[in-house]
């Protein structure tokens, strides 16, 4: 006899969580009916500024997010593969090699995206995103539009850089009229960054709280509604969901609920990508131990909060991954400090340079001044076969017996 | 009463019996570790060499790798703690471990009162581990037990520059065949362990008494080694192996203590 099959999961249609999977979904849908109308579409970086395009009217998607849903639902070994087997190192980030090899086979399971017709790269993100993009316009023979946001050793953002990607801003929406044939208007501009900033304040209002304890989230939520963060931030119904996701947050404050199914007895911040491929068993190692995400500098990447145009390129040039260690360290340590942080969990991303390559002394320096006990693993953020399961176990393990020590418990 | 420490390692068991949390009854190794019978033998081993009955134990504490799968253990903790609890029962003054296993390096922070403050273990990879030294030993065909006596006779070690294991093998070989002596390249690669570990303990901060642990800690040549690199002296027991077991007994009887 075969086991019953369990009831679908199906969240209440007015809930922040069904609104914010619809536009998901819907972003994926409308991109098929824009392909088959004969609209263009771009694959775009996830950080690229996107009041631009939003401004313009283009339908664009993101390669980082399907590579991100490829491997969590278990395509990532498969593709990396496919892109080795074009002469691809394994030593680049697993999400270009996801990228690459979907340019090629065109058609998974994992999630689909229509091929594009134009590329706009942003490398405040990374400097392996230039490379990633360039091979994908050689390959497919369209254009990439670089927005050049390099890596800033400075704390402050100068007038310097500003007016340096400033120029470019205004050069890649000249470009994008040239490729597309649509047209530029300022008044839309305007409104575009009034919804982007209506949504990235509720956004950063919807993380903010985290700072509650118990919290009212199970951080890994947020990995996944960070996906619209990305898609959509300039629309109404992206505002209008975090908005209400806030508010929902709010009322299990108040009703002392939470998405956290378990009791909440550690708080940690998790420093990195999520490892999408063994998601589950990350989160689930850390929930039968009580331990809550509660930070991540994933809640600061997409909240882009400014006045006017000046303040757009200055959030577009401070993006996480752009930033100097001791400005990185910063920010963290705020979040650590304020929402309680208990211990810090570190992924050192064998894919990722940039989210690796400072993390040992940046999370050294975090430790040292907040006080709090440190542990890395080491894993990949779509490759499944740079992590071990018992590694993870151990680490986390130690971590919340440091934790518990430090409370008294044993 | 008898608690026991069980610590199943990537390559051995060990195993600790203890009598009313302060006195070592008797302890076995075997080497067979994760995946195997060895920590069932471990186990028998030691209470056979106690002459001591399982139903007279107490309560069980699993460490190691193989922690999770043994299935007499009442209760499982990480080997960092259990190695940290250790080393302070056989020696208060200690505040840093280096512990070298078949599988990970790690340094090991503890307090005054032997409890875990901080650690920092190896990223995946073999370089600054047991498995290092054992890939090595097998390619100059020299048992690991006569490392340390090879290194200290030299005053001349090879440079083996690679901390990969895969490089640091051709290395090996290329050094060999350019006529260097086999016992300058087991210095050279008992070097080779110590600055990539040592690595590891500067990022955590070396406070002292600083203790080595684990299967390695066997090996004069590391140890001497890591003492040059290190600026520090190391203490090491005959028993260092042990010492993950002996906190998790040590564990086993807090937790009676704690449930009494
Ligand atoms: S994961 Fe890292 S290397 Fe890959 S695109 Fe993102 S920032 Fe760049």
């Amino acid at each position: 006899m075969g086991e019953e099959a369990k009831p679908k999961y199906i969240p209440d249609p007015n809930s922040a969580k069904a609104k914010l999977g619809k536009i998901a979904k819907e972003h994926y849908d409308n991109l098929w009916i824009a392909k088959e109308k004969g609209e263009m579409i771009g694959w775009c970086a996830s950080n690229f500024p996107q009041e631009i395009f939003q401004t313009l009217g283009l339908t664009v998607c993101y390669p980082e997010n399907q590579a991100a849903a490829i491997a969590a639902r278990g395509g990532g070994g498969r593709l990396c593969e496919v892109a080795e087997g074009e002469g691809y190192s394994n030593d680049i980030c697993a999400y270009a090699r996801i990228s690459i090899a979907y340019s090629q086979v065109k058609d998974i399971e994992e999630q689909n995206m229509p091929q594009p017709d134009y590329l706009l790269c942003c490398n405040n993100i990374c400097n392996c995103m230039i490379k990633w993009y360039e091979n994908l316009a050689k390959e497919l023979n369209i254009p990439m539009i670089l927005i050049d946001i390099p890596f800033n050793p400075d704390y402050k953002v100068s007038k310097e850089e500003i007016a340096y990607v400033k120029g470019q801003f205004l050069d890649a929406i000249r470009q994008l009229e040239e490729i597309t044939g649509k047209k530029w208007s300022d008044e839309k501009f305007e409104e575009i960054m009034k919804i982007s900033n209506r949504t990235s304040k509720a956004w950063l209002e919807a993380t903010s709280f985290c700072k509650y304890n118990p919290s009212p989230l199970n951080g890994f939520d947020l990995m996944n509604h960070m996906a619209v963060a990305v898609c959509a931030r300039g629309t109404v119904e992206a505002a209008e969901a975090f908005e209400l996701l806030a508010k929902e947050y709010e009322e299990s404050v108040k009703n002392g609920t939470s998405t956290f199914r378990a009791e909440e007895k550690h708080r940690i911040m998790f420093e990195g990508i999520a490892c999408w491929p063994h998601l589950r068993f990350t989160a689930t190692e850390l929930k039968s131990r009580g331990i809550n995400l509660v930070a991540t500098i994933y809640a600061d990447a997409f909240g882009f909060i400014y006045d006017d145009f000046d303040g757009l390129i200055e959030a577009y040039c401070n993006v996480p991954n752009a930033i100097n260690l001791e400005h990185a360290r910063d920010k963290r340590t705020a979040i650590v400090k304020n929402n309680k942080v208990e211990g810090l969990l570190v992924h050192v991303n064998r894919s990722c340079k940039l989210w690796s390559g400072f993390m040992y002394e940046m999370s050294r320096q975090i430790a040292e001044e907040c006080n709090v006990p440190l542990s890395t693993f080491d894993g990949d953020q779509a490759d499944p076969r740079n992590f071990s399961e018992a590694q993870y176990e151990t680490r986390v393990q130690a971590l919340t017996e440091i934790m518990e020590a430090n409370k008294g418990v044993r | 009463m008898y608690t026991l420490g069980i610590d199943i390692g990537s390559t051995t068991s060990k195993c600790v019996l203890l009598e009313d949390g302060n006195k070592i009854i008797a302890t076995s190794l075997v080497v067979a570790g994760i995946g195997t019978n060895g920590g069932i033998k471990c186990m028998n081993e030691v209470l056979e060499n106690a002459k001591v009955k399982r139903e007279e134990i107490a309560y069980i504490i699993a460490t190691g790798y193989g922690r999770k799968n043994f299935s007499e253990a009442n209760g499982e903790l990480s080997e960092l703690s259990c190695h940290a609890k250790g080393v302070h029962f056989a020696d208060p003054e200690v505040r840093t471990i280096i512990d070298i296993g078949g599988q990970d390096a790690k340094v090991i922070r503890l307090n005054s009162k032997g409890i875990l403050e901080n650690f920092l273990m190896n990223d995946k990879c073999a370089a600054g581990t047991g498995r290092f030294l054992d890939v090595m030993a097998t390619i100059l065909q020299v048992p690991i037990a006569e490392f340390e006596t090879q290194a200290r006779s030299t005053k001349e070690p090879a440079k083996i520059s690679s901390t990969c294991t895969v490089f640091a093998e051709s290395e090996v070989i290329s050094q060999l065949a350019n006529g260097s002596k086999v016992e300058c390249v087991i210095a050279g690669i008992c070097n080779s362990v110590a600055s990539r570990v040592a690595g590891l303990a500067k990022r955590v901060g070396v406070k002292e008494e600083v203790f080595m642990s684990g299967g390695v800690a066997r090996n004069g040549g590391v140890r001497d080694a890591l003492e040059r690199e290190l600026q520090v002296s190391i203490k090491y027991s005959e028993h260092s192996q042990l010492m993950g077991a002996l906190g998790a007994a040590l564990f086993a009887y807090e937790k009676i203590g704690a449930a009494e």
